[in-house]
């Protein structure tokens, strides 16, 4: 383990006061700043000397401070989610920063996630994406069938497990180049297409979910495959490559 | 097919792979052919004729290839289009190529750059042909002293370094558009798998260095050797 130290560091930050205004980037010093805090944490210290200087403090979106909730966002240097793979922005440490560093911050970028206020964007487009077919409809009458009665393939379940990790962050769409919301949508249609109790809906679910993806403004995935290297939980192109199976089958047998 | 499938982002995606899978063998066709003027002038022009006369060549594929070329080039700018629309502000910093390479990130500029050495191929070779043919009504494909043409004009075009470098550069753009693209078009028509995709990618990286390669070998082998 690394000893913790202090380090004084330079924070150019995105402040916006609300969604109508233009915003600019901001230049705050902060000294004393422990590497054993997490990047979160320095934000709060951040904040609390723009209180005491009676200035008002940055917004940043948060909420389980421990990876899983999916809220926080942030890019950072360059990289959403910071200089780290496989983490979320809670869960990036001062200790990857040096002593007199510059350190960028700005809120994702996406014509489906407008900024509300500085470091704060509007993610419910991925909610009314989720709300298009991001579900499987159950009977809740009381008389539910227990899910553990129907066999699935090892392989299957690891598979659809691994997809249903997806948080809903938004830094597959923050970190693409063509503001593409493919990995996300691809993982929610994964997680249900890989199991029986989805198939029942598999084609509408895919169909709807895209194209309410593409009327919310995401861009078209060109395979770079940055999503995949910056995806907290590591979320591969694989499922975009079943997203794009179903669609075809799916288009092609539709009524509609 | 859904009627919004070719609106939709996954659809247009997978038209763009399939007219990419054409381009991708009609080359390697382009390729063979060429390939032959190196080895053999008569052979070069006994399949030029075959494939300047065959009627299903001249009036079915001929027409097909250019309406490949042109969905593609289409397709390719109107994604690109809503790509750049999708993020209207830039990021102050920014480092891509933490996660991605220039070509993927850059398929538009190496096909743009495609596209315009495509204008001086055609107006290098097809402009011609459409016009002794159609215009002139000579359809003899012989030249005056009654000798297939081809092989003739072909060397005439290598003979101006200029032309020859501009060949050159175009296949190094080529080139950067297929090592991305070639794999990329299996996974945008959802062929990704753990065992297959690897050899995909190396098949990609090697369709996309030597058939390059290759044009560029015969361009210079013909300014070199023959036209001098
Ligand atoms: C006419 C000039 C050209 C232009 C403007 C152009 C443009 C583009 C663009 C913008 C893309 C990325 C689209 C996307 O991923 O959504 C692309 C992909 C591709 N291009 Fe081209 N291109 C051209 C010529 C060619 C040629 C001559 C070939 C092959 C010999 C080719 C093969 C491919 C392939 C295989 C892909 C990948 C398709 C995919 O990602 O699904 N292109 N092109
Ligand atoms: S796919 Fe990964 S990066 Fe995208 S929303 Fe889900 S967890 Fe976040
Ligand atoms: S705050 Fe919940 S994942 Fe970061």
């Amino acid at each position: 383990m690394s000893t913790t130290k202090n380090i004084n560091i330079t924070l150019k930050i995105w402040r916006q006061k609300n969604a109508q205004s233009k915003g600019n980037l901001e230049t705050y010093q902060l000294n004393n700043v422990s590497t054993s805090s997490s990047f979160l944490e320095m934000l709060d210290q951040l904040n609390e000397q723009l209180v005491n200087e009676r200035k008002e403090p940055v917004a940043f979106d948060h909420d389980c401070r421990e990876g899983i909730c999916g809220m926080c966002s942030l890019y950072i240097n360059g990289r959403a989610h910071g200089p780290d793979t496989g983490i979320t922005t809670c869960q990036l440490h001062m200790r990857m920063f040096n002593d007199g560093d510059t350190i960028y911050v700005e809120p994702w970028r996406s014509t489906a996630f407008p900024v509300i206020k500085d470091l704060v964007v509007d993610r419910s487009s991925f909610d009314r994406i989720q709300q298009a077919g991001g579900f499987v409809s159950v009977n809740t009458s009381g008389r539910t069938m227990d899910a553990n009665a129907i066999p699935v393939p090892k392989a299957d379940a690891d598979k659809a497990f691994e997809a249903a990790a997806c948080i809903g962050c938004g830094a597959c769409v923050a970190t693409c180049k063509n503001g593409s919301a493919m990995l996300f949508v691809s993982a929610k249609v994964s997680q249900f297409a890989l199991l029986p109790q989805g198939k029942v809906e598999a084609t509408d679910r895919v169909l709807n979910m895209v194209r309410q993806m593409d009327e919310e403004g995401f861009g078209n995935c060109t395979n770079t495959g940055a999503c995949e290297v910056e995806c907290p939980k590591g979320i591969s192109i694989e499922n975009i490559a079943r997203m794009n199976r179903e669609y075809l089958s799916a288009s092609a047998t539709s009524d509609k | 097919m859904s009627q919004g499938f070719s609106k939709s982002s996954v659809g247009r995606k997978i038209l763009m792979a399939l007219s990419g899978f054409f381009l991708l063998i009609f080359l390697l066709q382009h390729f063979v052919i060429n390939m032959l003027s190196v080895i053999s002038a008569d052979a070069f022009n006994d399949v030029s004729f075959f494939m300047g006369t065959n009627p299903l060549i001249q009036y079915l594929m001929q027409p097909v290839l250019l309406f490949g070329v042109l969905f593609h080039f289409i397709m390719g700018i109107t994604l690109e289009r809503q790509n750049k629309a999708a993020r209207p502000i830039q990021y102050a910093v920014n480092n891509p190529s933490f996660n991605s390479s220039w070509m993927s990130r850059n398929m538009a500029i190496t096909g743009l750059t495609i596209f315009l050495f495509l204008a001086l191929h055609f107006y290098d070779f097809w402009f011609p042909e459409i016009k002794t043919k159609f215009i002139d009504g000579d359809m003899t494909e012989l030249n005056a002293n009654g000798e297939f043409r081809f092989y003739e004009e072909l060397l005439h075009k290598f003979t101006n370094p200029i032309r020859v470098g501009i060949y050159c550069l175009a296949f190094v753009f080529l080139s950067l558009h297929l090592m991305h693209g070639f794999q990329s078009a299996f996974q945008s028509v959802g062929l990704n798998h753990r065992k297959y995709t690897p050899i995909i990618k190396k098949l990609g990286t090697l369709y996309a260095v030597a058939i390059p390669a290759g044009f560029i070998f015969i361009a210079l082998y013909h300014f070199l050797i023959n036209a001098h």
